[in-house]
């Protein structure tokens, strides 16, 4: 017999004694009144002549099934439930397509805006550089947290016996060793915000504007630069695709193979 | 010099004590294998005296030092690891120097002794890889390398060679014993591997669910198991069992029942009478076929190893495994006659304690020294 570590054992009597009247309450409840619809379907019931009783047989339900308002409710009820359903599926995963993307942006810009106008940031990089770091950081957490936590525990055993304390085994161990998911959360992040516009064409004008907000100023009601716009989109993409090029080798994780076994 | 001393450690986990009072010297130079089924606590017994690990009671002592509350950099310990432990990002020397870095060593030192080490495990020609271009065989050298380099006092293995091959693993073994001896350290060694305790070991500490069952040489634990557990443990294939009736008993061996007649074992059956039952315990390679032996039974499998054949017999609800040479003809379904020099006999009491021999078996004092070839650097 193996207990658990907590020292309780799985089911038995105590558990049986606590949950079972609640159970057969719970029982009883539902199927009394289900049984009583049951029964009630197969009898004769009359209003006028209550002496009239007994086994109806299938006749309760072949006048039903005969009576064509039945099939208007249904029909009515099919669609309702269709229509219920089709909402809540489809908003709902795009809710939560929305809310693993933390929140539609649109959602809180009015109150970003007010605070930023409030506070003086409007339109200064710091204000957008702490818009774009609250955006990120989520990210970037839970994207570390996998690679810190990939580390083989021997290793950094090792490294104690060593004779690494704290700084030193962040310093020589780990940092080293997360090297390549550092590197490539970090190029997330440097894409994330580099591609950003809502937040950049909302809360900046020119002095504080990126590259996203300067693109968008070509399209004016005038009409469109075509060629200066694409000049700028063309400039706007290069340094990341160039940087993205470079990065890639440390994009690859690998570099931890062989560490163990 | 180097000695450690356990007493009456114990480790708790959250309530679930996993060593419950263990007692151990270590002398110096020895050769100690912790060796025990999985889940004997072996491994977090290591961990404990590498300070990875902390002690819920109980005194670790190096030199007759208590180091409880010592670092495991500063105990004067090196540790390989079963996973080898190797760190990827840094090429061999690098791996072996790291510890002399963190120690602030110059690097022309470093690099000096790091190559000594090298020497000692061929290693040289290995220096400037990465352990990912490395072989499992190749991986296993630096770890141990990395050891030696920082020069401890006490050398502790965590299943080192248990992520190699068996040739390789065959090849290790007498490495390592030969590292022993060019090292003159103390080293103490975990495994679940018998073979590997018997064969290089000067002690033996066997352990189940957290206690030591015996401590001593492995010739000793061979023919001296003083229990039914380590009898069990220690020889493969293993020991066999069968519960017998005391005809008569007395200081000068216990006469017991046999279905093929009485056999009469030499151990002290003093506080042992008749008519009480004790479990008769023998090796399979100390039963041998003999057409007049007391004992019968029915081949039911063959294992042939071409230079021993094992045979497991049955008869009536016993079993039995029989190792005998390899050049035994019977077939599956034959009814075999088998018996037994009695000297080789154990008997064990219900509790599972073994009655003393009368004698001793002459080898069980043998050193393991005596076992090879001493070192050329012998004598210096």
């Amino acid at each position: 017999m193996r207990e658990r570590t907590s020292g309780r054992t799985v089911g038995g009597f105590r558990n049986l004694f606590l949950q079972g009247p609640a159970v057969t309450l719970l029982l009883l409840w539902m199927l009394v009144p289900l049984g009583m619809t049951l029964w009630f379907s197969f009898q004769r019931y009359n209003l006028i002549n209550p002496m009239i009783s007994g086994f109806a047989g299938w006749d309760n339900y072949t006048y039903l099934l005969t009576d064509p308002a039945l099939w208007t409710v249904m029909g009515n009820t099919l669609l309702l439930v269709g229509w219920v359903l089709a909402v809540s599926v489809i908003g709902g995963t795009l809710l939560w397509m929305l809310s693993t993307k933390m929140l539609p942006p649109v959602g809180v810009l009015m109150p970003v805006y007010l605070l930023f106008r409030d506070m003086g940031l409007l339109d200064s990089p710091l204000g957008l550089t702490i818009v774009y770091m609250l955006m990120n950081l989520p990210i970037v957490v839970w994207m570390l947290y996998t690679f810190f936590k990939d580390i083989p525990k021997d290793i950094l055993e090792a490294g104690r016996m060593d004779g690494a304390g704290t700084l030193q085994e962040v310093l020589y161990l780990l940092l080293p060793l997360t090297l390549p998911g550092i590197a490539s959360t970090g190029l997330l992040s440097v894409i994330l915000s580099w591609n950003e516009a809502f937040w950049s064409l909302n809360l900046t004008t020119s002095d504080a504007a990126p590259l996203t907000a300067f693109i968008a100023s070509f399209s004016s009601p005038e009409g469109l630069f075509w060629a200066k716009l694409s000049a700028a989109s063309t400039l706007a993409i290069a340094p990341i695709l160039i940087f993205g090029w470079m990065t890639q080798k440390q994009m690859v994780r690998g570099l931890t193979f062989g560490a163990v076994k | 010099m180097a000695t450690l001393q356990l007493n009456d450690i114990v480790k708790d986990f959250g309530g679930t004590q996993v060593i419950k009072g263990v007692d151990l010297e270590v002398k110096d130079r020895e050769f100690v294998v912790f060796v025990g089924p999985s889940g004997c606590g072996k491994s977090t017994l290591m961990r404990m005296i590498a300070g990875l690990e902390s002690t819920t009671s109980g005194e670790i002592s190096i030199d007759g030092e208590r180091i409880n509350e010592v670092g495991p950099a500063d105990r004067g310990l090196a540790m390989v690891f079963q996973s080898y432990a190797l760190y990827p990002h840094m090429t061999v020397e690098d791996n072996m120097g790291f510890s002399l870095r963190l120690a602030k060593v110059k690097k022309a030192e470093r690099r000096e002794k790091v190559l000594a080490a090298a020497r000692i495990l061929q290693l040289e020609p290995l220096l400037d890889r990465k352990p990912r271009a490395l072989s499992g065989g190749q991986r296993q050298r630096v770890a141990i390398g990395r050891a030696i380099v920082r020069n401890p006092s006490i050398f502790l293995f965590d299943e080192p060679l248990s992520n190699l091959d068996a040739a390789l693993r065959v090849q290790m073994r007498i490495e390592l014993a030969r590292l022993h001896e060019e090292l003159d350290a103390t080293m103490i060694y975990v495994t679940h591997d018998q073979i590997e305790a018997m064969t290089m070991a000067d002690k033996i500490v066997v352990l189940q669910d957290g206690l030591v069952e015996q401590i001593g040489s492995p010739m000793e634990l061979y023919h001296h198991p003083c229990n039914r557990f380590v009898a069990g443990f220690i020889g493969s294939p293993k020991m066999n069992f069968l519960d017998v009736e005391v005809r008569e008993a007395s200081g000068e061996g216990i006469n017991v029942a046999l279905p093929g007649g009485d056999c009469r074992v030499p151990v002290d059956g003093s506080g042992v009478s008749a008519g009480d039952t004790l479990t008769l315990g023998i090796r399979p390679e100390h039963l041998k076929l003999d057409d007049a032996g007391p004992l019968t039974g029915k081949i039911v499998v063959i294992e042939r190893l071409g230079g021993v054949t094992s045979l497991y017999l049955e008869h009536g609800d016993s079993e039995w495994i029989l190792v005998a040479d390899g050049d035994v003809a019977h077939r599956v379904h034959d009814q075999v006659r088998f018996s037994f020099d009695p000297t080789c006999g154990h008997l064990f009491k219900g509790d599972g304690e073994a009655l003393n021999h009368l004698h001793r078996h002459p080898l069980v004092d043998i050193d393991r020294k005596q076992n090879r070839v001493s070192s050329p650097s012998d004598g210096q």
